[in-house]
């Protein structure tokens, strides 16, 4: 192995024109992964707490699964940042020393705080579920239900009392938590896009928009992911009950209701309009005030980076599902191929932002090409590349599908009082 | 005058943190913390680039990789040499099998780059975990045992000078040789320069001939406009020069 091999960035960095020496794409794939597993983080809680805040009752069905799969996005959004660290063991300082002048500091702190804030009030919300199975489970033969009982009984953390009296402060405390969460939830995403916006030496990133950027689009994939994973789930059961039980049982399931779908529609095109102004503002005003570095900027975006921001974002991630779900007589199947593109635009805004950002160089007189490494044939290129994003994309559904054998977020009828 | 337990033990704690705080805010030093702390108020560490001297012989970054032990062969280096100007960027007088008047080849020459220890420096202000840090005398320097790699600071440096150690996997830049110049010697690229192109200084001296220079001639900085205050002064530097 030649010494060359181990330089950080070298494997997918090409450089073209007057380049520095050290410049090269050091934030990878797994930084474009970390602002968009957070957004999803964010958007999925905000979207819960519609419902659990603002009383929007159409959404209920959906909020208690968004809480849910919120928390089960929240470990995922630390991942990427862990496997791209040069020094992974040492991934705990940040807590342990913060040095409070650096954005990077404050994770851990907000990290900690939502974390806290999500549990909590997915235990107000279910207590009452837990004290009901660990009655149900006594006295059940068996192993596997031994277990279940004995989590259960962890779960409810003692507390048995599920009096009227009780469940109503219940109730009240994941209201409380979950308007705390809210400004929480932005936070834990704008600061992400502060990291970003305050780097001065990165004529791309540094704009104070970039945080409000951020949370917008943040809200779009949440909502958008939420969505898209609830109506596939409903589906799917709703399938799985027609092949089993016959057409009769199927009508109890329902699938997707349209409802729920066409409110959370409404929430996603009010971010998704927010999101689109600030970044075309943003656009406008670089080309308005063509700073100095205006000509490189505008070479690599009008140019270089075309076909990613303008064709692959603004349109097909954008303007194509808005027009989709606007459009009248709306169907399921449209509505899924809408949000899987909202999805995508917003990956690809991350991408262009990360990415884009370090496409030329602080000389402003040459360019820097990412080649993702697809075939990884070392732990960094594993880890930096194709196969350590899929990595992430999945882990949130392995959790869920874990996290929901416990807490049934996706129960109906009888199930669906708590 | 009665007094609840409540009480006394609410005034007791007060008492004793306000007794306690002031008496903090006075540290003990040791005799070798007391004159460390004297001394350095009279060093600030500064660079004096003379891109008219510079010949471009590169010596200055093979002493540097050497000293600070960068692998030679990895495109990564603590310092580097521009070649900057020519004509449109031809570095031969024949253009397009035209040979060109040596009089129009002008501005043809060499500026060395390396960290211009910033006074504000926005490396240091982003590191999550304070391992890298400007010390009294002026010099940012990087922790290798408490480093996370994050990138940021690299990330963060208007002038590119920032690189992941390839052995070591930290931040790593230049710090003037810090280890040479706090016992008297000069920075191996300093040493090593035949033509007197890089020179180091200290501010604080009004002595220092490179010092006096600096006071006296008309130098420039790079990129000023970050705010960064760099500390690294160049004579004869151009608009072309970023």
């Amino acid at each position: 192995m030649t010494s060359e091999a181990v330089v950080h960035g070298v494997e997918w960095t090409v450089k073209e024109l007057f380049v520095y020496p050290n410049e090269f794409i050091y934030w990878s794939i797994q930084i474009v992964m970390y602002p968009y597993m957070t957004g999803l983080v964010a958007g999925a809680f905000v979207l819960s707490s519609l419902y659990h805040v603002f009383g929007q009752k159409d959404l209920k069905e959906i909020a208690q699964f968004s809480l849910v799969f919120s928390l089960a996005l929240l470990p995922v959004a630390a991942l990427p940042l862990l496997l791209h660290l040069q020094q992974p063991l040492r991934a705990m300082e940040p807590l342990l020393t913060p040095h409070f002048t650096s954005a990077i500091s404050a994770f851990g702190i907000v990290f900690t705080a939502y974390a806290l804030i999500v549990i909590s009030e997915i235990w107000f919300v279910y207590r009452r579920y837990f004290v009901d199975q660990v009655h149900e489970l006594k006295g059940k033969e068996g192993f596997a239900n031994m277990l279940r009982l004995n989590v259960y009984r962890a779960l409810t953390m003692g507390s048995f009392d599920i009096s009227e009296e009780a469940l109503r402060v219940d109730h009240k405390a994941a209201k409380i938590l979950a308007g705390v969460g809210i400004p929480v939830a932005c936070f834990l995403h704008g600061y992400a896009g502060f990291i970003f916006g305050s780097v001065k030496a990165n004529a791309l990133w540094m704009s104070p928009l970039m945080p409000v950027i951020f949370i917008m689009s943040a809200v779009v994939s949440g909502i958008a992911l939420c969505m898209l994973t609830y109506i596939v789930i409903m589906e799917w059961k709703a399938f799985r009950k027609r092949r089993t039980e016959g057409v009769t049982a199927a009508i109890e399931i329902k699938g997707a209701e349209t409802d729920i779908i066409n409110t959370a529609t409404k929430y996603l095109l009010g971010f998704l309009v927010a999101a689109i102004s600030l970044e075309i503002l943003d656009l406008i005003f670089r080309g308005y005030t063509a700073m100095k570095s205006w000509d490189i900027l505008r070479s690599v975006m009008y140019g270089k980076d075309f076909i990613n921001i303008f064709v692959l974002q603004y349109t097909l991630g954008n303007l194509v599902p808005f027009v989709l779900l606007l459009l009248p007589g709306r169907t399921l199947k449209r509505t899924v191929v809408a949000l899987l593109l909202v999805l995508f635009g917003v990956f690809m805004m991350r991408w262009n932002v990360v990415i884009g950002g370090q496409a030329f160089s602080l000389s402003f007189s040459g360019y820097m090409h990412y080649h993702i490494p697809i075939i990884p044939h070392s732990v960094e290129t594993f880890k930096e590349g194709l196969f350590g994003a899929l990595t992430v994309i999945v882990t949130p559904f392995v959790l869920f599908w874990m996290i929901n054998k416990f807490v049934p977020s996706l129960e109906r009828g009888e199930e669906a009082k708590y | 005058m009665s007094c609840s337990r409540r009480d006394f033990l609410k005034q007791a704690c007060g008492g004793t943190l306000a007794s306690v705080l002031p008496v903090s805010a006075f540290t003990f030093l040791s005799p070798e913390e007391a004159r460390a702390a004297v001394e350095n108020a009279n060093v600030r560490w500064a660079f004096l680039v003379d891109t008219r001297k510079c010949v471009g012989c590169g010596l200055c970054v093979k002493a540097c990789k050497n000293e600070n032990e960068i692998p030679y062969d990895a495109p990564v280096t603590r310092t580097w040499v521009e070649r900057m100007g020519g004509r449109d960027g031809f570095i031969d007088n024949v253009i397009n099998g035209e040979e060109i008047d040596p009089d129009n080849i002008a501005k043809a020459f060499f500026v060395p780059k390396l960290c211009n220890q910033c006074d504000n420096p926005p490396c240091v202000q982003v590191c999550p975990v304070g391992a890298t840090y400007q010390t009294d005398d002026g010099v940012v320097l990087v922790d290798r045992d408490w480093c996370i790699g994050c990138g940021y600071c690299i990330m963060a440096c208007p002038y590119g000078v920032r690189f992941f150690h390839p052995v070591h996997k930290v931040a790593d830049k230049c710090n003037f040789c810090y280890h040479r110049i706090t016992k008297g010697m000069n920075p191996a690229c300093v040493e090593s320069c035949a033509f007197d192109a890089r020179r180091i200084a200290n501010l604080r001296d009004p002595d220092d001939p490179v010092t006096k220079i600096i006071t006296t001639e008309r130098v420039a900085v790079l990129k000023d406009e970050y705010g960064t205050k760099p500390h690294v002064f160049y004579i004869g530097l151009d608009e072309n020069v970023r």
